[in-house]
Parts: C-alpha cells; sequence; structure tokens
C-alpha cells in the first residue's frame, strides 16, 4: 500500500509528480482553441434550430436572411439533401437494431428541440446571429415523446416510424431462477438516472478550409481520427483529402467522442462557398445540442442468503436514446452491463437494455459511460441488502467481495478482472474516514433526536477501463478497435518526439508520455516533446476516452520506445565494437558488459544514423520506431469511497461532512495527475448526486440552458476531498497501469446518495431521486412522517 | 461606429466598433488578446474574467463602449518578465486541467487576492463563486490560491 504525500517524491521518471508541460501555455494564456483561429476570408456560419421537440417541416424560406447586409449565404436542409448524408452510428449492438437516417440539417421532420433546420453564412459571427431571425420556416407541430416509460405503449406517438423502440439487448449466465427460487432474500428497487449534460468548460467550435479539393478541419474535438474516418464515410470525401486538426481542447467528458452536423456541415460549406467557415457554439446551444448522458430508468433486483451472499442479479434497463443514435449512443447502457456484478461474486445474472427513442436530445457517452450507472444500482441495493441484514454495508460487501488471493478472477459477468485488493483498500479508506468513530457520532445523533442527522454512505467500486481489446468489441457490434498507436522520433540533436493517437484535452498527455519516454529512453525529460491530436502529424490513433489512454497509448509509447533501443542496439553493438549479446542499455547508455568505461548513449546513436557514415551493413539509418498496441483484457481499477453527510431535517439541506477517496489505479506514472483525475471526478458524481438534472417540460422545452438553471456546482457548493491510494499492479500490461479519468465520477454519486439514505433510514426513507435537492429530502422527510413510517433507531429500515 | 480607446496589457488602441460589440469579442478579435476565452453566454462561468482599471469584470458582461478610457489586464498581461505566483501556484498545485477556465480564474483570483490577501479556505471557495472549472474538484484551486496568498500576492 502507498501512501503519497508530496514530500516523498521518486526519483524515477515513472511515478514522480511532476507538475506539466501544457501548463505554460495554459496559464499564459497562449493557448491554441479552435475559436481563436481566423483565416483569411473566413465566414461564420450560425444555425436557425427547431423550437419544437417534434414538427413537420413545411416550409423553409432563406431569401429574408440573403438581404441583410453581411450576409453571404443561407441554405435550408433541402439544399443539403443530396451531400450531407446521415450522421453515423457507429455501434448497432443487435442486428436488428433500427437506426433511423439523422441527417445533419433536417429535411422534413424535427424530432428535439435544438436541432438544425437552416444556416446562415455570414461576414461576422454578429451578422450571422442577426440573420438568423429572416430565416422562416413553418412547422407543422407534432406530439413530442418524453417519457420512455410510455413512449413503448402502442397509443404513444412515433418518434420514428419504426416505431420507438430502437433495440433490446440481453445477457444472462448462470441459472437465474435457480438463484432467486426459494432465495430468503429478495431486494427488488428501481433508480433513477436523470438526464445530464457534460459541460466541458470549451463550447464546441470548429474551422473548415478546403482548397484543391483538400480539407482542414480543426475541431473541438476528443477524437481527431475517428472523426476523419467518419467525416470521410458520411461525405463521400475521400479520406486522404481530409485532415482534422484538434488543438487545445477544453474539456470533453465525453462530450466531444462525437460526429456533429456542424462539423460535417461546415466542411460542405467550406467546399460548396469556396472559403473557409466558422462555427462556435454558445452555451446555451450547446446544453441543448451537445449530446446528453445518462437518463435510464433501472430495475435491479438481487437474490441473497441470510447471511449476506449473494446468488443471483437481474437488471432490467430502460434507455432513454434520444431522437436518434449518434456515434456510440446504443453501447453506452451496454457497458455498464458488464459492471453491475461490480467486485462481487455470483451465482447467475440477467441483463437486459431496451434502447427507446424519444423527442429528446441523443444521448451518448458522459463520463463513465454505463460504467456509473451501473455502480449507482448495485452499491445503492448493496446497502439496502444490509438495511435488510441489519448488518454494516461494509460488512455485507467484505462477505461477498472477490479476495486478494482469487485474482485473477473470472465474474459472472464474463470479464476476468486480473487484479484487485479490496481489502486494503478499504481498510485504508475506514481509517481515513474515521469509520468506527462516525458510526458512534451517528448513533448518539440519532439517539438524541438530533434535527441535523449524519449519513454514512459506502461505494465500492470497479470499473473497466482501458477500452479495448478489438476483439471483445468486435464482440460486441463495434465498429472499430481498441488500439492505440505511438512513434518515437530520435531527432539528431539528441532530442526527442513522441507522436500519439491519444488525443488529450485536459489530461495532461504531454507530461505523462513524456515521463515514460524519459524513463524507457534515459533522456531527459526536458527534451521530449509529446505530438497529438492532428492527423497529419500523428497518422494512426483511436484517441481519447473510456480512460483508455495510459493503458493502451501510453503502453503504445512504452512500446515504441522499446523498439527504438532494440534498433539501437545493433547499431552500438557495430559502434562498441561487440556483440550485441554483450551490450546492456541502462538509463540511455549503452555499455560493453565488462567494459562499462566504453559506452554509446542513445542521443550518440540517434546523431550516427543522421550522419549514417558508419552505419553496419544492412542496417536502415534510423532509429525512430512505431507501436501499436492492442490490450489483451481491460484494466480493472477500484476503490473504496466513503461520504459522511449532514442533513438538516427541518429544511431538507444535504452537506458533504468529509468525502474519502482511497483509489487503486494500479502503478503510476504522475501521481499529480492522478489526485487531480479524482478530485475532478469526484466533483461531477457528486453533482450528479446533489445538483444537476437535464430538465425538459411537458411541451418537450429544454428548461436547463445555461449553467445556472443546470446547477453546475462551484468551488463554494463542493466539499474539500481526502485521497489516497493503494498500489496493485496491473498483470495485463507492461507498465501495470489501469486508468484514473472516471474513478471518480463512477464511485461518489453512490457514495453520496448512499449517505443521505443512511441519514434518513430511521424514517424509514430508502431513497431520495437524484439530483437529492433540498426540496426533495425535505418533501421525503415530510412525507415519511405524515405516514408515520418511521422505524427504531438502529432497525435496519423497512423493506 | 463609436470611437474608442483603451489600454489592454500595456499598449494604447484606438478602435471604432459597433456600440453592442461585447469587451471580450473586442478583445479576442480586433487587439488578439485570445488568451481570454468565452465560455457562456449568460455571465456564469467568468472564464472571461479581466481586470478593469484594477478590479475583476467579465468581459461578457461588459460593452467594448464601456471600457472606452480605460486600463484592461488580460491574463496574458499578468506575467511581468516571470509569471505572476499565481500562475507559478496554478503550475505548482495542478490547478488546471483543460485549462479554459483558467485566465479567467487566475484574473479573479488575483482580484480576490487584493481585496482579501489572507482568505481562509471556505473565504476562497466563496470568491471564486463565480468562476466555474469541470475538471478539478477546485480542491487544487483552492491550494493553488492558498499558495500564492501565504507568498504574499497582493496585487496583479
Amino acid at each position: 500500500m502507498t501512501t503519497e504525500t508530496r514530500a516523498q517524491q521518486p526519483t524515477t521518471e515513472l511515478g514522480r509528480a511532476r507538475p506539466r508541460k501544457e501548463d505554460a501555455r495554459l496559464v499564459t494564456g497562449q493557448t491554441n482553441w479552435t475559436d481563436n483561429i481566423i483565416l483569411p476570408g473566413m465566414l461564420h456560419i450560425n444555425f436557425v434550430r427547431s423550437p419544437y421537440a417534434h414538427a413537420r417541416i413545411t416550409r423553409v424560406d432563406v431569401s429574408g436572411a440573403l438581404k441583410v447586409p453581411g450576409v453571404i449565404a443561407a441554405f435550408s436542409g433541402a439544399d443539403f439533401a443530396d451531400e450531407q448524408g446521415s450522421l453515423p452510428c457507429a455501434w448497432p449492438v443487435t442486428p436488428d437494431i433500427v437506426i433511423p437516417a439523422h441527417p445533419p440539417m433536417a429535411t422534413d421532420e424535427v424530432r428535439y428541440v435544438g436541432e438544425a433546420v437552416a444556416c446562415v453564412v455570414a461576414r461576422d459571427r454578429y451578422t450571422a446571429a442577426d440573420a438568423l431571425a429572416a430565416v422562416d420556416v413553418d412547422y407543422e407541430p407534432l406530439p413530442p415523446v418524453l417519457d420512455m416509460r410510455t413512449a413503448l405503449d402502442e397509443s404513444s406517438p412515433k418518434v420514428h416510424e419504426a416505431g420507438n423502440k430502437s433495440f433490446e439487448w440481453v445477457f444472462q449466465n448462470g441459472d437465474l431462477d435457480a438463484a432467486f427460487s426459494g432465495a430468503p432474500v429478495v431486494i427488488e428497487r428501481n433508480y433513477r438516472q436523470q438526464r445530464l449534460i457534460p459541460s466541458a468548460m470549451e463550447p464546441r467550435a470548429v474551422v473548415c478550409s478546403c482548397v484543391g479539393g483538400e480539407f482542414t478541419l480543426w475541431s473541438s474535438t476528443q477524437i481527431p481520427h475517428v472523426l476523419r474516418v467518419m467525416l470521410a464515410l458520411v461525405t463521400g470525401i475521400p479520406e486522404q483529402n481530409i485532415r482534422v486538426i484538434a488543438p487545445d481542447v477544453g474539456g470533453g467528458f465525453g462530450s466531444k467522442l462525437q460526429v456533429t452536423a456542424e462539423e460535417v456541415l461546415a466542411m460542405l460549406l467550406a467546399r460548396r462557398l469556396g472559403r473557409p467557415v466558422k462555427w462556435t457554439e454558445s452555451r446555451s446551444e450547446g446544453n441543448l445540442t451537445v449530446h446528453h448522458g445518462r437518463d435510464q430508468w433501472q430495475r435491479i433486483r438481487i437474490a441473497a442468503e441470510r447471511d449476506g451472499r449473494l446468488r443471483g442479479l437481474s437488471v432490467d434497463l430502460l434507455a432513454d436514446m434520444g431522437a436518434y443514435l449518434m456515434l456510440v449512443t446504443p453501447g453506452i447502457p451496454l457497458l455498464g452491463a458488464f459492471m453491475y456484478n461490480s467486485i462481487y461474486k455470483w451465482d447467475a445474472y440477467s441483463f437486459r437494455c431496451t434502447g427507446v427513442f424519444t423527442t429528446k436530445m441523443p444521448t451518448d457517452a458522459y463520463r463513465g459511460a454505463g460504467r456509473p450507472e451501473a455502480t449507482f444500482a448495485i452499491e445503492r441495493i448493496m446497502d439496502e441488502l444490509a438495511a435488510e441484514l441489519g448488518v454494516d454495508p461494509l460488512e455485507v460487501r467484505q462477505r461477498n467481495w472477490i479476495k486478494h488471493e482469487e485474482f485473477p478472477y473470472t465474474t459472472i459477468a464474463g470479464l476476468t478482472y486480473d487484479s484487485g485488493n479490496y481489502e486494503a483498500a478499504t481498510a485504508r479508506s475506514r481509517e481515513l474516514f474515521g469509520y468506527d468513530e462516525l458510526r458512534a457520532e451517528q448513533e448518539r445523533r440519532r439517539a438524541s433526536g438530533d434535527p441535523v442527522q449524519l449519513g454514512i454512505g459506502v461505494s465500492t467500486f470497479t470499473e473497466m477501463c482501458g477500452l479495448a481489446p478489438s476483439r471483445v468489441l468486435g464482440s460486441l457490434a463495434y465498429g472499430a478497435g481498441g488500439w492505440e498507436h505511438a512513434s518515437v522520433r530520435m531527432l539528431p540533436t539528441g532530442k526527442v518526439e513522441v507522436v500519439t493517437g491519444s488525443s488529450a484535452h485536459g489530461q495532461g498527455h504531454e507530461t505523462a508520455w513524456s515521463q515514460i519516454a524519459a524513463d524507457k529512453l534515459g533522456v531527459p525529460f526536458e527534451d521530449i516533446r509529446v505530438l497529438h491530436g492532428d492527423t497529419q502529424v500523428s497518422p494512426k490513433g483511436m484517441d481519447t476516452y473510456g480512460s483508455r489512454s495510459l493503458t493502451v497509448g501510453g503502453v503504445a509509447v512504452d512500446g515504441a520506445c522499446d523498439k527504438v533501443i532494440a534498433k539501437a542496439k545493433v547499431i552500438a553493438s557495430a559502434l562498441l565494437e561487440a556483440p550485441p549479446e554483450e551490450i546492456d542499455f541502462s538509463a540511455g547508455t549503452f555499455s560493453v558488459r565488462g567494459n562499462e568505461g566504453v559506452t554509446k548513449t542513445i542521443q550518440d546513436i540517434a546523431l550516427a544514423t543522421f550522419a549514417a557514415h558508419n552505419l553496419p551493413d544492412g542496417v536502415e539509418p534510423s532509429i525512430d520506431s512505431d507501436a501499436t498496441y492492442d490490450p489483451d483484457n481491460f484494466s480493472y481499477p477500484h476503490g473504496t469511497h466513503l461520504c459522511a453527510t449532514e442533513i438538516d431535517t427541518e429544511t431538507g439541506m444535504v452537506s458533504i461532512r468529509s468525502y474519502v477517496a482511497v483509489d487503486d489505479v494500479g502503478n503510476v506514472v504522475n501521481p499529480l495527475i492522478v489526485e487531480g483525475q479524482v478530485h475532478g471526478g469526484l466533483a461531477q458524481g457528486i453533482a450528479q448526486a446533489l445538483f444537476e438534472e437535464a430538465v425538459y417540460d411537458e411541451e418537450g422545452q429544454l428548461i436547463t440552458t445555461t449553467m445556472a438553471d443546470y446547477l453546475l456546482p462551484s468551488a463554494a457548493d463542493l466539499p474539500s476531498f481526502t485521497t489516497d491510494r493503494t498500489q496493485t499492479p496491473a498483470t495485463t500490461n507492461p507498465l501495470g497501469v489501469k486508468g484514473v479519468g472516471e474513478a471518480g465520477t463512477i464511485a461518489s454519486t453512490p457514495a453520496v446518495v448512499n449517505a443521505i439514505v443512511d441519514a434518513l433510514r430511521p424514517l424509514g426513507i430508502r431513497d431520495i431521486t437524484m439530483p437529492c435537492t433540498p426540496e426533495r429530502v425535505w418533501r421525503a422527510i415530510q412525507a415519511s412522517r405524515e405516514s408515520g413510517s418511521a422505524t427504531q433507531p438502529g432497525n435496519g429500515g423497512a423493506r | 461606429m463609436t470611437r474608442i480607446s483603451v489600454e489592454v496589457d500595456g499598449v494604447r488602441y484606438e478602435d471604432d466598433v459597433e456600440p453592442r460589440l461585447l469587451l471580450v469579442h473586442y478583445l479576442r478579435e480586433r487587439v488578439g488578446k485570445t488568451g481570454t476565452p468565452v465560455g457562456c453566454d449568460t455571465s456564469n462561468c467568468g472564464a472571461c474574467t479581466v481586470h478593469l482599471n484594477g478590479e475583476s469584470v467579465k468581459s461578457c458582461s461588459v460593452l467594448a463602449v464601456q471600457a472606452d478610457g480605460s486600463k484592461i489586464t488580460t491574463i496574458e498581461g499578468l506575467a511581468n518578465g516571470e509569471w505572476h505566483p499565481l500562475q507559478q501556484a496554478f503550475h505548482t498545485e495542478h490547478a488546471l486541467q483543460c485549462g479554459y477556465c483558467t485566465p479567467g480564474m487566475i484574473m479573479a483570483a488575483a482580484d480576490l487576492l487584493r481585496e482579501n490577501p489572507h482568505p481562509s479556505d471556505q473565504e476562497i471557495r466563496e470568491g471564486l463563486e463565480g468562476n466555474l472549472c469541470r475538471c478539478t474538484g477546485y480542491e487544487n484551486i483552492v491550494r493553488a490560491v492558498r499558495r500564492a496568498a501565504v507568498a504574499g500576492v497582493t496585487t496583479a
């Protein structure tokens, strides 16, 4: 177990808390955001968007806009009907899935508020905005479809002609009937995953130029490489004529893992007008039209013995797809399918997910993507089991989790967890939290009838990171692989360029990849530059999402460095006049075994290949190397999070008194970055528990179009966090790393809600729908008092 | 069009602007100060915070014409030969990830420390309430401002 402190700095590159290279431009305002780009003659695009959740378009007249001085062009969807194609869905999860056509600009029907129906192109952004009002669109309103629970009824209006069901995906392992029949304890709960808005701080922006049929597209995207392929497929423009650049990108959280209407149309407009174009969204436009996250109803059922041993697990999901399937929309709830079983041992498991269309913004990846939903439901119901049995929530988990000596362990969901130590993480978390003392205080406050009640929330979790073994993705019908690419270029002056297919947008790859290469090659950290985010510079990549970059992309960097060393060794052997098997490499230097004074540095070898005067016969004058790494397995970070809430039972106000996160992310390249990722993840997970929700009214209008309405938390809304790590290296990759980007988000939401429910359990309350606003908490307390459902203190609570 | 004269990061500019032009767009698109980004259109996020005559303002909520005759400092003008102690503290404490909120956060923090040179953690949190960050969970931002405060930063 490692307890890190900033005073204890390892001297090796791996594990060293280096402040980031990226910061030099970020803290001084020299960042290159897409919206900064100004090209000669560049025009500005703005979109006319549907004010209706569902309507037939009967007429679009752009002629008024064309009369506005400064407007260069204006188009309806029909004007691009022949070339705009359909936005892609790369994850047809079942053979009979319904994937409706999704034109970038609607041509005959709109299916969510904010869907683009026309566009205006003008010399400046203000004129483009002015001219929107001069576009006339006639709509014939159609009934909206807003509740996925009734959308599958025969009587429901249809979002698409084919109906409101997109797919049903099932998984089963073990004898579920046997697990449930005669089980002494069966608990069933329904949980709501509210709709969320990812809210990266940088709004989306796109710039596109088309010169001689060759396109350069700058976009605030997480996925320049995937985007390039998809743009070629959607538009028919040859892939070799498309260059995609993701300059500095201001956050993503999954929301920029997308192929958007605006990107496609920017290309088509640049081609049609022969001028470069730019589009930058406003925040309210973004809240409407950046894909949303989560939005599920979860029915979860467990069977257990009286001693708490788990037998069976059954999960039935309704997942709101929104109006269309976007890049990975239908796959998101399925990523959770492998995580409901969590760290526990089961006899049988069944999972069913039904994807439903509604007239809302499509959902897609948001930090955690399926795994937070799964972890929430299982960790909430584990607390219900503990209450039912009258056992401590940590105790009931411990009776069921995979013990550290049982790894590798193949779960009921079919994944093989390579490593973990749930005992160690839990012990450390208990200690930092002061678990026993807080339980004692809770008892005292319950007994004294304190109006401010204390709740303790537990969340033990794991997740699957490092998306993904390509074969597994293939078996799940995903349209691409899960590998990552890197190349290492040794420059004549001894400096190094690391080219990566990962596409950082805040994660700090420039720093972390430099540490990996510095460690392996023995060159100074400062001598390494990391290049990324431009398909011309970094031609191969699968980009950044799903906590994959270090476990796949970082390992590719490590692998490319190995190849550099192997190639250099052949040349070193010739220059040092000793056979390769007698050449050692350490800390950047080749030496002859037994004659350590005779050396060549790897920089010497790089220079030798530049001159190429004295290379052995048949050896190419380069030690540059590529590696493409396809993981054999996912990685499985885990941890134990504990949250203490204080709830004013008179006002319903919830405040987090303390939060302890002990995570095991395997080996760590840079603890500063890891800690930062955990902090940010916690904030987003806590925000789901307490603050955030995308709310549509009964007409299908989004009413949370600003950050203030959506309740994006500020510093004053969030607690300080206590974080620590245990360190159980992954055995499935050479760096022993596991991924950290989503851990905090996955673990924290159930920890907070469990703490709230724990505080209120003596009142007979066993759930509060998220976000747990003061009003909802207060109403739950009132309802319980009016119904007299309170139980005696210490009682496990009602079923 | 209205003629304005402003000093931005130590350089005087005279420009004709539309009366409705927002200060942030003037700074970004006319003066080229793209270090100050736009994060929202409803003055919630604070990413566009600059100093106007020494006090922090959200430059999306100020018209360029309102800034006529004033002295503006952006994130690009904060360093004086070497990094401002807040820039250094944000770097040291890893108080930024994507960095989009960082210019506004640093400018707001500088103003906070000007008014309250020794804030408590809670005062830092409340003082920065108008600046939203989606990456850091604020923990390291609080640490960075505390570090800069200990170093005795009181002015930009």
